[in-house]
């Protein structure tokens, strides 16, 4: 973890222009996905402003993906990049850990300590 | 849980969905409740995968109901490499659409929690892969993984319920497996959830040695056997052993098979013992007890009959090799196959892997007599009581196929003779005992019949000779000494046989006398029958005599009297008439 965690801070750090791939899995047009997009947008808006990229991917449509991605829970927002692979579950209502999910809020934490 | 949604429950019996789990189906009355989700629980390496997964591939191959299999711990790649040591091909199963297997990765390490979620991913994937191979049978194995992947429990239980729910909407039969927890059923409790039947595995370690164990806790709506039952894993899949459950139902024949000892079968009222009987020897070391199992054997192959010979004190080479010393060779049926020892230490494995081997060999080699020599060693590999009920279930599997079975047993010195370590005397139709008799500073061997279902057999106690022959059995002697054996019974035997010349030597004698004394008799009878006709001879000559001599006296009187009357002629007359009727 602690090595993953180096790596990943020494690319936000090195490359702050990096693209965020982002894909968001949710399943029909229920409340929770709702909210989850609408999160997800703000954060992303917030803390990554231009170089991000949104994939919302509804379930309902696409059955065969939960297989393959592994999802479980719904909605599911997986970090496709940045390295490494990340899964965030519940509807994003809880900004600050979805920021530490994200490790946005990790590399901060890091430089204020 | 809602009745409203159980129309089964208000009118005819539960209808079940088969496992085609040798036995298992048997305990439930029929199998698992249709429609409806089963939890079996028990602690890691119980086989509660197996389970899952044969209740799928026989749905799957046996009773046409395809599959899914939610794979929580392993791969489906994994699943298939183990479930292949049961014999099932899951890849061609999965490759003909018959069972769908979805692996579901959870791993807490990748996953953050930020707000309200369901499982709704879950549910897709399980309705997709449902629809894929038109499921009616689900496993989910295992699903408390998920409390390890989510810290959120209030979602997980709300979820897992209207999981349960939905699977019931559903219809499909499911399995939902569940480790096993302090006190409790399942370390989540997830049995509060499934509420129509649950199987509870175990697998204990008593002495080193495991046994795995089935019991139905719960199933509602339904009877069902109670008790702890035995289950094995082996090539062919999960088998429960149900025997107790099942009825006294054997077949009887009343066709005799020949011991192989023509004394014994004399003692068994001319005919040996009865096909498909169960047979217990038993006796003390050394009292010939494998001699006595090794003619049983020879005389069943020399019929053309198979034996399968369990061994678990001697290797065959040995056996045929002690077995031809007392010229009963085994050898030639073992080289034309009618006869296969079965050699191994009973505490290779547990019982019940005794047992399922006793149940293959049965299988593979259809034998008409199985022979196990001996019984009381298998209690080293199990408890007094888990070996009485193994024995129980061998003699009713072994009797259920018509096998005529020979249990040689045995006994320690010291404790009553009538009496088994094991206790499975009462299950026994024939029981031959083999005694020691010591007597005399020899130590002999002497066999009777204990009992014999159904059959005159005799009481009386034989010696039993173990000669370069074979086996004879000799009439002891039994007298006012007691009973006598070996070169006691031997001297007796020839004090008896000197009596015996005595007593006719003396008789000989008497008969002589009574020969000589009568033609001693008959001589005097002849010297006084002589005497008498020479007295006759000389009474008769001096009858004649007197009769002349009288004839004499009277024709001298008549000439007298004629001379008187010629002197007085006148007076004469009345004297000549007197003289008349002479």
């Amino acid at each position: 973890m602690s090595s993953k965690t180096a790596k990943s801070s020494k690319a936000d750090k090195g490359d702050p222009e990096e693209m965020w791939d982002l894909r968001l899995y949710t399943a029909g047009q229920t409340p929770k996905s709702m909210a989850a997009i609408k999160n997800l947008k703000r954060i992303c808006e917030q803390h990554l402003p231009g170089r991000y990229n949104i994939e919302v991917i509804d379930l309902m449509a696409n059955p065969r993906l939960a297989k393959d991605d592994q999802i479980v829970a719904i909605p599911t927002l997986v970090r496709k990049l940045p390295d490494p692979l990340r899964r965030i579950v519940g509807d994003l209502s809880d900004e600050a850990r979805t920021l530490v999910g994200l490790q946005l809020r990790r590399h901060q934490e890091s430089e204020s300590a | 849980m809602d009745r409203a949604s159980h129309p089964q429950l208000k009118g005819a019996a539960l209808e079940k969905a088969p496992t085609g789990i040798a036995g298992l189906d048997e305990i439930t009355g029929g199998g698992l409740p249709r429609g409806r989700p089963t939890l079996i629980c028990g602690s890691a390496g119980c086989g509660k995968t197996l389970f899952g997964m044969e209740f799928l591939v026989r749905g799957a191959t046996e009773f046409g109901e395809p599959g899914v299999f939610i794979a929580f711990e392993e791969t489906a790649h994994e699943l298939g490499q183990n479930v292949r040591s049961l014999g099932f091909d899951l890849e061609k199963l999965i490759a003909k659409n018959k069972i769908a297997v979805d692996y579901v990765h959870i791993e807490r390490s990748e996953i953050a929690e930020t707000g309200d979620f369901d499982l709704e991913g879950l549910f897709v994937r399980l309705n997709m892969a449902i629809d894929a191979v038109g499921a009616k049978r689900v496993v989910l194995d295992t699903i408390e993984t998920l409390f390890g992947g989510f810290s959120n429990t209030l979602i997980l239980r709300s979820e897992l319920k209207r999981l349960f729910r939905w699977l019931k909407d559903k219809g499909v039969t499911a399995i939902i497996t569940g480790e096993r927890g302090d006190g409790r059923l399942t370390r989540q409790g997830i049995e509060e959830y499934v509420s129509d039947c649950v199987i509870l595995l175990d697998h204990r370690v008593t002495e080193q040695l495991s046994t795995r164990r089935l019991r139905v806790v719960k199933y509602r709506g339904t009877t069902h056997g109670t008790n702890e039952y035995p289950f094995l894993i082996d090539e062919n899949g999960i088998s429960v052993l149900p025997v107790t459950s099942l009825a006294l139902n054997h077949p009887a024949s009343a066709e005799r098979i020949p011991s192989g000892v023509s004394g014994l079968d004399a003692m068994l009222g001319g005919d040996g013992f009865y096909r498909g009987s169960s047979i217990l020897i038993s006796g003390t070391a050394g009292t010939g007890k494998t001699s006595l199992a090794a003619h049983f054997a020879h005389a069943t192959c020399a019929r053309g009959e198979r034996c399968l010979y369990l061994a678990f004190e001697e290797s065959p080479a040995q056996l045929a090799r002690n077995m031809r010393s007392i010229g009963v060779d085994i050898e030639p049926w073992l080289k034309k196959g009618l006869l296969r020892i079965e050699a191994s230490r009973p505490s290779l494995h547990g019982l019940e892997m005794h047992l399922a081997r006793v149940h293959k060999q049965v299988a593979e080699f259809d034998p008409k007599v199985v022979i196990v020599d001996p019984i009381s060693n298998l209690v080293t590999a199990g408890s007094e009581l888990d070996t009485q009920a193994m024995l129980l279930r061998l003699i009713d599997f072994l009797k259920g196929h018509g096998i005529t079975a020979m249990f040689v047993n045995l006994t320690s010195g010291g404790g009553s003779w009538e009496k088994t370590d094991i206790g499975v005397s009462s299950l026994i139709d024939t029981w031959i005992l083999l005694r020691d008799i010591e007597l005399g500073g020899e130590r002999n061997r002497g066999l009777y019949v204990l009992k014999s279902r159904g059959m005159k057999h005799s009481n009386q106690i034989r010696e039993f000779l173990i000669t370069s022959k074979g086996i004879q059995l000799e009439e002891v002697y039994i007298g006012p000494e007691g009973v006598l054996t070996g070169s006691m019974r031997a001297a007796q035997e020839a004090r008896e046989k000197a009596a015996d010349i005595e007593r006719r030597q003396h008789a000989e004698r008497k008969q002589r006398e009574l020969t000589m004394r009568r033609a001693a008799l008959e001589a005097q009878i002849k010297a006084l029958q002589a005497e008498f006709a020479a007295a006759e001879d000389e009474a008769k000559v001096s009858l004649a005599e007197s009769a002349a001599r009288e004839q004499t006296i009277e024709s001298e009187r008549e000439r007298a009297a004629e001379r008187r009357a010629s002197t007085a002629r006148t007076t004469a007359p009345r004297q000549t008439t007197k003289g008349k009727p002479k």
